[in-house]
């Protein structure tokens, strides 16, 4: 026989837990006692119908009928009056006796009266035109009596009575708001952050007066006004109190059990020296705690769900680490943790905007923030509370936590986005669909990613996957120890893998998974990150395994989506001859080729080329190949400088050639894309470059690095400012160098740099702190006279079948032609 | 029933080549081991040319958008339809041939 369960209180907690315990299919005889007549509803709501945004019935959080579907007795109207723990028996006030074997007391909590004079009538309850502020009856009469009354005197300038003055508004002329405290919602805002809220509060026309102790409610037969401890009166007739709320712990005092605040309860929600007794919700104290809040309810209704269940007979709850946003009275408001520092080490940081009733206040220890407060703007609030309650690691620059600043777009909240919104914009991944991955079991970041393609075009919605599923997981994401390595394939970080491979002397992709691969197995995705870090480290001696490239590198040109490739000779520096064009016009008139285009390299691409005729194209340009698509340097972008330009201050095209000369189709992690301008104007973009060169007055040089204008947008940092060409190639060249040998595998300068940060790079390239100036050149020397132009291959394949079509007969997606 | 393909030397060890069996596509990777593995040479994702993909041990991945296969089972590791696998084996001369039957 199924173990009869009681829950005595059917508000949120106790109808959360029997939810909990339903969807983990626990096998009970379940019923329910309620002291309101209803079903279960969601008491947050309450302020939404007073405010009359929201009808009663769109607050029902589960109806009679649910009661009845799911096979349980709901006692509605029904209050317990004691609870015989021998027996085990819950006596109600209708005389009735029910037995259990385990019993759930979620009685909530009950709005606190304090006791000033007047509030009560004798015999009568509240004396006229009183109103407490906690239930769906409470609201009703409230609505009922404001409606035919004019001014409305709220006590309590908490939460409660902020948005009961504001919904007390939609039914009647004139709200205040008196809270004895010196500031409004003391116990989540500092000061600072309460006058602002005020302020705000003031500006929808509630009335606010702070440091007002209530000492007597005025009026023989209803009420007329209230007294405050100054001696001033406030003429008011409807007056509603909302100083708080207590444990609703009746129940369990008169029956025995151990209360302080609250129920006493241990980390499995269970009673005080009870065996089969339990409490959850704002009734409970557990490790001298009691929480107004749901989020801890919620928490609480799992573990109890869990333990009893038998699902996880362990589950223990630890207690929550508190942070609320509110929207209270129409301004945004958000709390969590300490709100002024404690010790004479804390940061702190505060910003203040008082017009526009915006305030922010954080408190950092140890470089974990411990404590934030938010008014009127609660934008950074998804990733505060994630750093908060999960003690992240915090930007650098903390003005980061305060504001967006135009970095990376991983800040967008994971919590606030709708299910449907589309997180992959390549692949069309929405939010919905990442959260039902995480749920189905996949919690690791890769996972999902791979399971979802989430993340896998151009990469840069990456951090707002990985918050979607920490967030998805609550806090169970599994660490991926992949995350870590240059390629998956291979157990290792960059450092430790190229040390690897030089202490092994690898030189090829396979033997370095014969290597350093347990059980020596290869990994089709880690090939071509491993090819070109070997490139890179041997130069000449490296053994290259054609299996190891991509087909880009193969063939030496862009795949395209219907299988055909992209032809994009090299055009240094922009700069082109009318022969040049000549040529590539009869090539491209000669072979139908589908599209010709200019690039945004300032070059010109054919495109629709088939791949058995990439040689013959090749040796017709008599082009070298412009890399338009490996993971290598790519362009140099540049204007026409001084020769012709009346504003030109440095020769731009004859340095962004000399660039693109020396170090054309370097390998590296990730696109190399440079660019020379010839003044501040900026013709070039050289802001926005991997490595970008400015002309400026004098005869000089500035050479930005780390900048980006496509998926991801970042204006470069300065590197240095100097004073000849020859530097800037040298410099350029080191950069890149050092680029190559530690950012990792397909990671962006515009990501590396500000990664390792300008400061420590400046160190490296230009003032050769670390004495490794002249390793970089030299390394950077040796793969620069390694370069061969690969179309060249075209004479003679390297392989058998290189250029041979791969092209299915079947009819692909056509590109059309122009 | 066998199909004859072609020398297996035509396929560099470790890529894959594209060859027409009665009027389907059909991908043929020579794997580093030596063993062969065929399946139908269309990505079901956008079309994508398998053949040019590249491969390890167990999956080939579609060059376009990065869908895996398996190269035995020629199940989608990455929720795509599934592809067709074909027998296939070395005959005495070295060609490639695809059975028609799985041979005993």
């Amino acid at each position: 026989m199924a173990q009869r369960l009681v829950v005595i209180g059917n508000g949120m907690a106790g109808a959360r837990t029997v939810e909990e315990i339903l969807a983990r299919g626990g096998d009970f005889d379940i019923t329910v006692f309620g002291d309101e007549p209803y079903g279960n509803y969601n008491r947050i709501m309450l302020s939404n119908v007073l405010a009359g945004v929201e009808d009663e019935s769109g607050i029902f959080l589960n109806d009679l009928s649910w009661y009845a579907d799911n096979g349980i007795t709901l006692n509605a109207g029904v209050r317990v009056a004691r609870i015989d723990r021998f027996a085990k028996q819950v006596y109600a006030e209708d005389g009735t006796a029910t037995p259990y074997d385990k019993l759930i007391i979620a009685t909530g909590s009950r709005a606190w009266v304090p006791p000033i004079p007047g509030v009560h009538r004798k015999g009568r309850g509240y004396h006229q035109g009183v109103f407490a502020f906690r239930t769906l009856d409470d609201t009703r009469a409230m609505i009922r009596y404001a409606r035919e009354h004019e001014r409305a005197v709220v006590i309590g300038g908490g939460l409660l009575g902020l948005e009961a003055a504001r919904g007390l508004q939609n039914h009647l002329g004139h709200v205040t708001l008196v809270h004895a405290a010196g500031h409004l919602m003391n116990t989540q805002l500092d000061a600072a952050g309460g006058a602002i809220l005020q302020r705000s509060v003031e500006a929808l026309g509630i009335e606010v007066v702070t440091d007002a102790l209530t000492t007597e409610i005025l009026g023989k037969h209803s009420v007329t006004g209230v007294k405050l401890k100054d001696g001033r009166t406030i003429p008011c007739d409807v007056v509603v109190i909302a100083a708080g709320i207590r444990a609703n712990a009746d129940v369990a005092e008169v029956s025995g059990l151990v209360v302080e605040r609250g129920i006493v309860v241990d980390d499995q929600m269970r009673a005080l020296d009870e065996a089969d007794i339990y409490a959850v919700g704002e009734c409970a104290q557990h490790r001298g705690q009691t929480y107004g809040l749901v989020a801890p309810l919620w928490d609480q209704a799992k573990v109890l769900a869990d333990h009893l269940t038998g699902r996880d007979p362990d589950a223990a709850y630890h207690g929550s680490r508190i942070a609320t946003k509110l929207k209270v009275a129409g301004v945004d408001v958000a709390a969590m943790g300490i709100q002024t520092a404690e010790r004479d080490d804390d940061e702190t940081l505060v910003f203040s905007e008082p017009r526009k009733g915006v305030y922010k206040s954080l408190v950092i220890r140890d470089g974990r923030l411990v404590g934030a407060t938010l008014v009127g703007d609660v934008r950074k609030y998804a990733f505060l509370m994630q750093a908060f309650d999960r003690e992240l690691a915090l930007p650098e620059d903390r003005v980061e936590l305060m504001f967006d600043l135009g970095g990376p777009p991983a800040e967008v909240s994971a919590a606030d986005m709708a299910d449907d919104a589309q997180v992959c914009n390549c692949n069309g991944v929405s939010k919905g669909t990442l959260v039902e991955t995480v749920h189905g079991g996949c919690k690791t970041v890769n996972g999902v990613m791979d399971k979802t393609r989430a993340g896998k075009g151009c990469g840069t919605c990456k951090s707002l996957v990985q918050q979607i599923v920490e967030w998805a997981a609550g806090g169970e994401v599994e660490e991926d120890p992949k995350a870590s390595w240059y390629v998956p394939g291979v157990p290792m970080p960059k450092p430790e893998l190229m040390a690897a491979i030089r202490t092994h002397g690898l030189k090829s992709v396979s033997s370095v998974f014969a290597t350093l691969v347990p059980g020596g197995e290869e990994d089709a995705k880690s090939k071509m990150g491993l090819a070109s870090l070997l490139k890179m480290m041997w130069g000449d001696e490296y053994v290259d395994e054609r299996d190891a490239r991509f087909i880009n590198d193969r063939v030496h040109a862009n795949i395209q989506r219907d299988g055909t490739f992209s032809v994009v000779p090299q055009m240094k520096g922009g700069v082109t001859t009318p022969a040049q064009l000549k040529r590539i016009a009869e090539v491209a008139e000669r072979h139908s080729v589908p599209m010709v285009k200019l690039t945004g390299g300032q070059r010109i691409d054919l495109l629709g080329v088939p791949k058995e005729k990439l040689p013959q194209i090749w040796s017709e340009l008599d082009m070298p190949s412009g890399y338009a698509y490996g993971k290598s340097f790519r362009t140099v972008k540049t204007c026409v400088g001084s020769d012709f330009c009346r504003f030109g201050v440095g020769d731009s095209t004859a340095l962004g050639i000399a660039l693109e000369e020396r170090y054309q189709g370097i390998e590296g992690p990730g696109k190399m894309k440079l660019a020379v301008t010839g003044c501040p104007r900026n013709c070039a973009e050289a802001y926005v470059k991997d490595l970008g060169v400015v002309a400026i007055d004098g005869g000089r040089w500035e050479i930005y690095v780390g900048g980006a204008a496509g998926a991801h947008v970042r204006k470069g940092d300065l590197l240095a400012t100097v004073s000849s060409p020859d530097e800037v190639v040298t410099l350029t060249g080191r950069f890149l160098q050092y680029y190559r040998e530690n950012a990792n595998w397909l990671e962006r300068t515009y990501a590396w740099v500000p990664r390792v940060g300008i400061e420590r790079i400046r160190e490296v390239v230009v003032d050769d702190a670390d004495g490794i100036a002249a390793d970089l050149d030299a390394a950077m020397d040796a793969s620069v006279g390694a370069y061969r132009d690969p179309w060249k291959e075209r004479v003679e394949p390297v392989t058998p079948g290189q250029f041979r079509t791969s092209l299915p007969l079947v009819v692909l997606p056509q590109v059309p032609v122009r | 029933m066998s199909i004859r393909l072609g020398p297996v030397a035509e396929i560099p060890v470790g890529e894959g080549r594209t060859y027409a069996v009665d009027g389907d596509m059909v991908a043929v990777f020579r794997l580093r081991d030596g063993s062969l593995r065929a399946l139908s040479a269309v990505c079901p994702h956008k079309g994508g040319p398998l053949a040019d993909g590249q491969i390890d041990m167990k999956v080939v991945v579609c060059p376009l958008h990065l869908n895996a296969f398996d190269l035995t089972t020629g199940c989608s590791l990455t929720g795509q339809p599934d592809l067709t696998v074909y027998p296939v084996g070395v005959d005495d001369e070295g060609h490639i041939v695809i059975y028609s039957e799985v041979p005993a």
